[in-house]
Parts: C-alpha cells; sequence; structure tokens
C-alpha cells in the first residue's frame, strides 16, 4: 500500500492544466498529457466540458463490473459541482511515457484493477481533478466579472456571485478557463459532511446500454479487414506440437492461413500458456470448424503423468514431515504442552478456474513498428508488454486500448491471449481478433492454487485459545514469478499477518511447496478465499469442541476495536473490533441463538480482506442430504462506501461467488489433462440456489474509503459449512460441498485424532 | 441460402448452413448485442427469439431459421424512449454488474413471463437457468417480479 500512497503524493503535486479542445470544450488534464493527440481519437484528459454543460469524464482504470464508471465520476461530480445526469464517461487508453530509464505513468498513478484498488487508485486523484477544475471555472468567472474569486461559490453546473446576483453556466466560461494560467497548488477538496454525490444512492451509469445490447466488450470489437483467429490448445498439460496435419482445415470455407504458435518453454517466467496451431478465418465460425478439422500430434509433456489424486495424496505426505517454518512466535511447542485440550483437523481447498462469462478475446495488429491492441483486460500495462515481448516493438508505438471486460476475477490480470493474438497477427500481417471457446477458457486457467490445510489450536482450561498452527501444502501462485526465491513461495497462499495473528500469542505456520503441472494465478481476493475457509471452519470447530459458542469465542478473541499491526495488502493495520462489530450485527439480524426445527441451523464467519472487513450469517435446512439455503445477512464495513448500489452488488455477487464456488467447482487433473471444460462440468451457480431472503448491509466507520471487489468473497464460504454443521452436525472439510451432504464424500478426509490432555 | 426476419429486417444468410445462428448474428449481421459465453446452450447469453420464444442460439442452427422471425436484445424495446417493461425493471434495480450475460438474461426473463405472468419465486428458480458470474441473482430475481408488475401495468 505504501507504493500506492506515494502515487497519491506524487499526484497531489502535480498541477493540473487546461485548454480547448477540438469541439469549443475546456479539456483538463495532467501536464504529462497532450488534451488530444495528433490522430488519437480517444480521450487524453480527465475532464471535459462542452459548450452546452455537458461533462465527459475519462476512467483511466479498466470496468470489470466492479462499478468504477461509475464511481469515478461520483468523484468527479462530487468536487466539480455538476448535475449527475449531465455526467458521461469514457475509457481512457493505456498512457504510457519512455523515459531514459523505462516507462513512467502518463496519467499520475498507475493503470490497472486488481487487489480491490481501482477505488483507492482514484479517490485522491480524481476528487483533486474535479476540485482543480471547478476552481478554474470559479476564477474565469471571478475575472469576468472583476470581483475576487472568494465572492464566487458554485451550484451544480454554474459559478454563481451573490453580490453581484449574477450565475454563469461552467459551459459559457469554457474559453475562458481554458486560457488561465495553471493552477500553482491542489484546490481544497470537500469534506465528507458536504457531499451530495458521493456515498449517495446511484445506479449503473452504463445500465442503460447493457439492457440495451448497445455495451461493448472486447468481444464485440470490428475493426476493418479484420480476421478471425483461434488455437488449438494441447489437451495434456505444457504439450507442444508435433507434427499437425491441416489439409482438411484448408478445405473449409472461409479458412485463411494455418500455422503453429509456440510460447516460451517450459520454466520461463510466463507471458503465454499455448503451443498450438492457429487457423485464422473470414468468420469466427469459419475457424473454430477449422480447428475442429485440424489433425495434431502433440510431443510428450512432462506434465503427462500428473494428476489430482496424486498431488492430494503428496500434500498428506508432506504434512506428516517437516516443512518451511515460515512463521514460529511464542511458544507454541510449550503452549500446546500445556494445554488442557488440543484440537487439529484438515481442509482441503480445491483448484478452481475464473471463468468470467466474456471468454479470453484480444484484437491485434501488429504492423511493421507499431502495434494495435484491443483487449478486454485488468492489466493494460500487462498486455503492453506481452505485445512487446513477442514483437519487439518498442512498447510506446504499442496502443492499448481498454474495452468493457465482461468479468475479471483475477483472469485478466495475466495478458496471456493479448500476447497469442500479437503473435498471430505479426505471423500473417492481418488484424485479427483471437477468440477462446469456453473450453480453451477452463481447460487453460491460471487456476486458484488448491491445497491441503492442517490445523491445530491449544485451549485452556478456560477454552481461551493460547496456541495456533496453520500448516499448508498447497501449489503455489509465485511458482513462474521471475527471480521468486523458492522460500518465498509461500508468501502467496500463507497470510502471515491474518487473524489470529498478534491475538493468540504462540502461533506456528509451516508451508510445503507441491508443485503441479497446473497454472496457478490469482483467484479473487487470492488466498484469503482458502483461509478464511479453514480459519473460520476451525474456529467454529474449537467452540463446539471446548463447549463454547462460537458466536462468543469469536467475539472474545476479536475483542474491543483496536489498531493491529498488518503488513499485508491492506495494511498497515488492522482492526478486529471492526470485524466484532459486523459480526455481532449479522449474528443479530438472523436471529442467532433463536431455537431452530431438527435439520436447520445458523452458521457465521468474518474476514479481513484488504483493508475490508465483512461477515456472513446464514441460515441453511438440510434434508434428506438436500441443502437449502434459507437466508443470507451479509454485512460490510468498507470505511466509507463512495457508491453505496455498487457496494451492495459486490458483497451480493462476491458472496454468490463463495457459495458458488464452495458449492460446487473444482477443477481436476487426470494424466496431465483438465478433466472439466465447460458450464456442464464446471456448475457455476443459478438463481435457484441464491435466497430470496437475502439482505446486505452497509456499516460505514470513518470517512476512508476502502476497495470492496474481494471484500465480499472469503467470509462466505465457512459461514454457509458452519451453517451446515449447526444443522446436521456434519463438518465439511473438503471444498467444493457437492452430494458430501448425501453421504458421499468427496475425497476421504479423516478427522486427525483430537487429545484430551 | 437461409431467409429469416430479425428485428423486423428481411435478411438472407448463404454460408455454411450449420452456422450457429449466434454467429451469424454476430459476425455476419454484426448485432453485438447477443454474446457468446459456452457454445453448448448452457449459460444462456446468447439467448433470441425466434417466433417469441426464447431459444440459446449458440446451439441453433442457422438452417432451422427459414422464414422465422428471430429478435436480438437490440430489437426488444419498441422505441429508445419506450424499453420493454424488463428493461426497465432491470434499470430500476439497478441489476447489472459486469453486464455481459444482462443481455441473455433479459431475453429469457421476457418469455418467462409470458408463460408466467404472476410468477412465484419457485417459478423463477424452475425456468431460469442463465448464468450471472457476477452474481446479480438477488436483483435479477427482484427485476423479474417488478417486471410482471409493470407488465400487469400496462395492460390494465
Amino acid at each position: 500500500m505504501s507504493a500506492l500512497l506515494e502515487q497519491h503524493r506524487v499526484t497531489r503535486r502535480q498541477v493540473l492544466i487546461a485548454g480547448v479542445g477540438a469541439a469549443g470544450s475546456l479539456v483538463i488534464g495532467l501536464p504529462a498529457l497532450a488534451y488530444q493527440e495528433e490522430g488519437e481519437r480517444m480521450l487524453g484528459f480527465f475532464i471535459q466540458i462542452g459548450p452546452d454543460g455537458s461533462v465527459i469524464i475519462g476512467c483511466k482504470d479498466p470496468e470489470i463490473g466492479q462499478g468504477l464508471r461509475t464511481t469515478v465520476p461520483m468523484m468527479v461530480a462530487e468536487e466539480l459541482d455538476v448535475a449527475w445526469d449531465k455526467v458521461r464517461i469514457e475509457q481512457m487508453p493505456l498512457g504510457i511515457v519512455k523515459t531514459a530509464d523505462g516507462y513512467r505513468w502518463k496519467y499520475g498513478g498507475g493503470q490497472g484493477v486488481g487487489g480491490s484498488t481501482g477505488l483507492t487508485n482514484n479517490w485522491e486523484l480524481m476528487r483533486q481533478v474535479g476540485a482543480d477544475a471547478r476552481r478554474q471555472l470559479i476564477r474565469a468567472a471571478a475575472e469576468r466579472l472583476g470581483v475576487d474569486e472568494a465572492q464566487c461559490d458554485t451550484r451544480p453546473g454554474y459559478v454563481v456571485c451573490a453580490s453581484r446576483d449574477i450565475e454563469i453556466p461552467y459551459g459559457e466560461l469554457v474559453v475562458e478557463a481554458a486560457a488561465l494560467p495553471a493552477p500553482e497548488d491542489p484546490a481544497a477538496l470537500k469534506s465528507a459532511d458536504d457531499y451530495r454525490i458521493i456515498g449517495t444512492r446511484r445506479k449503473t451509469i452504463d445500465a442503460r446500454d447493457i439492457v440495451t445490447g448497445k455495451a461493448m466488450y472486447g468481444i464485440d470489437t470490428v475493426q476493418p479487414d479484420m480476421r478471425y483467429a483461434v488455437i488449438a490448445r494441447a489437451p495434456v498439460l505444457n504439450a507442444r506440437v508435433k507434427s499437425f496435419d491441416d489439409t482438411k482445415a484448408r478445405e473449409i470455407e472461409g479458412v485463411l492461413d494455418v500455422f503453429r504458435v509456440d510460447g516460451p518453454e517450459l520454466g520461463e517466467p510466463y507471458i503465454i500458456l499455448a503451443s498450438g496451431v492457429a487457423v485464422v478465418a473470414t468468420s469466427t465460425w469459419a475457424a473454430m470448424r477449422g480447428r475442429a478439422a485440424l489433425e495434431i500430434e502433440w510431443e510428450q509433456s512432462p506434465n503427462a503423468s500428473d494428476s489430482s489424486e496424486r498431488f492430494w495424496r503428496e500434500n498428506e505426505e508432506m504434512l506428516r514431515g517437516e516443512g518451511q517454518v515460515v512463521l514460529d512466535e511464542g511458544d507454541f511447542d510449550g503452549a500446546m504442552a500445556a494445554a488442557a485440550k488440543t484440537i487439529s483437523h484438515q481442509y482441503r481447498v480445491p483448484f478452481v478456474s475464473h471463468a468470467p462469462l466474456e471468454p479470453q478475446n484480444c484484437y491485434a495488429w501488429v504492423k511493421q513498428d507499431e502495434c494495435h491492441i484491443i483487449a478486454p483486460t485488468q492489466m493494460p500495462s500487462g498486455a503492453s508488454r506481452a505485445a512487446h515481448a513477442v514483437t519487439d516493438i518498442p512498447r510506446e508505438n504499442i496502443r492499448v486500448e481498454m474495452t468493457r471486460v465482461g468479468g475479471g476475477f483475477g483472469r485478466r490480470l495475466t495478458n496471456d491471449y493479448v500476447a497469442e493474438a500479437a503473435m498471430i497477427s505479426k505471423y500473417t500481417g492481418w488484424p485479427i481478433q483471437l477468440l477462446w471457446s469456453r473450453e480453451d477458457d477452463i481447460r487453460n486457467d491460471f487456476y486458484r492454487p488448491g491445497g491441503l490445510h492442517e490445523m491445530h489450536a491449544g485451549v485452556d482450561a478456560d477454552g481461551k485459545v493460547t496456541a495456533w498452527a496453520q500448516r499448508l501444502a498447497s501449489g503455489s501462485k509465485y511458482y513462474r514469478r521471475p527471480d521468486m526465491p523458492d522460500e518465498n513461495l509461500y508468501q502467496a497462499e500463507l497470510y502471515l499477518e491474518d487473524f489470529p495473528r498478534r491475538i493468540v500469542d504462540n502461533m506456528r505456520m509451516e508451508y510445503f511447496h507441491n508443485a503441479i503441472g497446473l497454472p496457478r494465478g490469482s483467484w479473487r481476493a487470492p488466498a484469503h478465499t482458502a483461509n478464511a475457509f479453514v480459519i473460520q471452519s476451525f474456529i467454529d470447530e474449537i467452540a463446539y469442541e471446548t463447549g463454547q459458542d462460537p458466536l462468543q469465542l469469536r467475539l472474545d478473541l476479536l475483542g474491543e476495536p483496536r489498531e493491529l499491526e498488518y503488513s499485508g495488502h491492506g495494511g498497515p493495520t488492522f482492526n478486529p473490533g471492526r470485524l466484532a462489530r459486523l459480526l455481532r450485527f449479522v449474528a443479530d439480524r438472523i436471529g442467532y441463538g433463536s431455537r431452530l426445527p431438527k435439520g436447520r441451523g445458523i452458521g457465521l464467519a468474518t474476514h479481513f480482506t484488504f483493508g475490508g472487513y465483512a461477515a456472513h450469517a446464514m441460515e441453511v435446512t438440510v434434508a434428506d442430504g438436500k441443502l437449502t439455503i434459507e437466508r443470507i445477512v451479509a454485512a460490510i464495513d468498507c470505511g466509507f462506501a463512495v457508491h453505496p448500489n455498487g457496494v451492495d452488488a459486490q458483497l451480493q455477487g462476491g458472496t454468490i461467488d463463495g457459495l458458488s464456488t464452495a458449492l460446487g467447482l473444482e477443477i481436476t487433473v487426470k494424466d496431465g489433462r483438465v478433466q472439466q471444460s465447460n458450464f456442464d462440468d464446471y456448475p457455476l451457480a443459478r438463481i435457484a440456489v441464491v435466497p430470496s431472503l437475502f439482505e446486505t448491509h452497509i456499516l460505514n466507520y470513518d470517512d476512508v474509503p476502502t476497495g470492496v471487489g474481494e471484500i465480499g468473497i472469503p467470509s462466505a464460504a465457512p459461514a454457509l459449512t458452519n451453517a451446515i454443521f449447526a444443522a446436521t452436525g456434519q463438518r465439511i472439510r473438503s471444498l467444493p460441498v457437492l452430494d458430501q451432504l448425501a453421504g458421499n464424500k468427496q475425497v476421504d478426509m479423516t478427522s486427525m485424532a483430537s487429545k484430551e490432555a | 441460402m437461409v431467409s429469416f426476419k430479425i428485428n423486423s429486417e428481411e435478411v438472407s444468410f448463404d454460408g455454411d448452413p450449420g452456422t450457429p445462428l449466434l454467429w451469424v448474428i454476430r459476425d455476419h449481421l454484426r448485432l453485438r448485442g447477443t454474446k457468446f459465453g459456452c457454445g453448448i446452450g448452457q449459460c444462456g447469453a446468447c439467448t433470441v427469439h425466434v417466433d417469441g420464444a426464447a431459444q440459446r442460439s449458440c446451439v441453433t442452427p442457422v438452417a432451422t431459421m427459414d422464414g422465422r422471425s428471430i429478435t436480438t436484445i437490440e430489437g426488444l424495446a419498441a422505441a429508445d424512449e419506450a424499453l420493454h417493461p424488463v428493461q426497465q425493471a432491470w434499470l430500476e434495480h439497478d441489476v447489472p454488474q459486469c453486464g455481459y450475460c444482462q443481455a441473455g438474461q433479459i431475453m429469457a426473463a421476457v418469455d418467462f413471463l409470458k408463460r408466467y405472468p404472476q410468477p412465484s419465486d419457485a417459478d423463477i428458480d424452475n425456468n431460469i437457468t442463465n448464468i450471472c458470474r457476477c452474481g446479480t441473482y438477488v436483483r435479477i430475481r427482484k427485476a423479474i417480479h417488478r417486471a410482471a408488475e409493470l407488465a400487469a401495468g400496462e395492460k390494465s
């Protein structure tokens, strides 16, 4: 976070400049950027105020469904003081500037969305842009009227001069404001008490375009002379093409070219996954038919014998030995020996796929010394690097446009599909659109790593948890990071800073890396989804096994509000009292503690993710092995909700993502092949899973907002499985739940023996 | 040669008769509101109306469309100012997140409400099978109920 804050400081020192744009509009941006660059039809500025008072706001970061395209204009409109319905938003392209020692950001602050940082990346910057623009308009009006600027104020869309009883629409001040000298210091920002847009209920700015089919995604890109490409990918992990016969493929009408594409050698830092055969055609369908008609022989892969069965068996074996101790605080062994009772259990968290509903796709046109990319991506700078890596075209000559993105979930942090598209365009010289099928997507993902967690706790005679250990065998997602030493692989999977750190005195954490050929990457809230499930399940088990109430034990551990040091992402502090507040709230709302009929139960869970706090309470019924989620109460504390509708949506969506994944999703491998391929065998939840009794609550804490994209997911799964236990006495220690409630065990996960001291 | 109506306009297609309707709509007719999600009729992002009934266009060979009348999301509203009640309800309840599935969701809901003008939650659960990866289901359910009210209001 410190790098992020530093960016903001730099931004605030930078001064906005203004000018007159093409249609006599006031355009306002940062000094480093040209207003409307020659030949560039895209925005190169943050605000454009038209003579008619219309306001266009440039959004530098991509919209992936997290609502940034609504949240950012709320910030600008607030400080600029314009009516909400006058505001439009446009996507800005990637802006990088070449410097002597590399590249730097053009717009002040990075571009890209991940780790729930979209909001915080824009919060200071975009309010400042709005405030500075408003002050220039005030100054222009004051100059025109010959009054001191202190005598001028604004109301939405107008500068008001009360002493002269006059108001001037912003649109009429455009030319004069643009001619003013650049302001020497940043304008003052509003205090939270004065907000009239920020923090209020506003609807998704693009909703009308979406419901009428006008919203354009990457897949909807149409460019002159564009051809369509698909890639036949290896059915076995990391297999490479040995030879292929394209005779039949080339006979298909519309097929234009067929050729081999190769990614980097195994073990190289990842840019791209594919080794395969590309088919380029005059239509998507012709390309798909061409691909189906290919006959490809694949080389033997080093991962040809990889299997989930072996992976899980190896994890169990690893946990019987000694791993890398990554945290050893207090006296864990002593506290365990002295404990009145010790409890140990294992939990299994599977590999899962991102499966955003818009399949991966990318438009690329690689010319002699320049390249044009249009892609749904979370990281446009990564897209630029990926295109550069496979074309050698200097990054300043690679134009990257971002589209609206049909779901991110972390999948589009990786720009492998951009590299593939650039390779295909470079080979053919044509502008092409690469499209992945759903099968390509499910079988060739950077999956959430699976892992086997072993938990140990020591509890004293008063029921206080005195010792805590988490031991994890998993495939770290950091395995392909360049310059990442093996001893740091754990950092992606075990979060040393998380609860109950600094609450339980004697703690140990231990990691075992189990390499598997399945590619791994960041999946929404990365390891928080695994760790929250494990920790919040284990707390529940400790409570039941020591005769304590699961809510009370959690509240006892969390304690009163206080700031604990937290050096992980989302720090620098963590306040466990904020989780306790949410937990009490959801427990109260759902009627926790009331008598329920047989087969019905309530489960609770809470988790701190990337600076935000969330808690879930769920009520379920299990009858004859059939699970019904009766009711969900979810609460979030994101400091201050800038865009409450968006926060509700993320909390609902995060919860449902958590449930969908916990209930039915797992990626497995056999003989080096991913066994799932589409939504028939990777069954995302449908509406029937989600109860109509579903409440979301936003509990603001102060006026400092955090992002919300990932906060709502981690505590959902353990609330569900804790509710299942409350209803049935059956503890789900292995995800997904699938048909375990009908008496079928997904994996043989015998609970480890607990010791009575 | 296959000839059919799309959003009241006469069109024809003389390519591979096995081409899924989805790709004819997207690549040849350049109507991009209908989305590709799975290609096997599972997710419903490609839902259109064929003679008024919802159909998953990714598994519908264009050859079967001869003489039929197709409506896509672009043709659902009578006019820009007069959105369909389902679209209005979607706006009222601020349903979309990424929005990619929503055209299909809306087309499915329009057809569903013809068959279940006063739907129960169970009716929705049993009939609405489109996938939303963002998890907008809470608001989809509310919007379907609201659209039923709006449609009833229009009739009365």
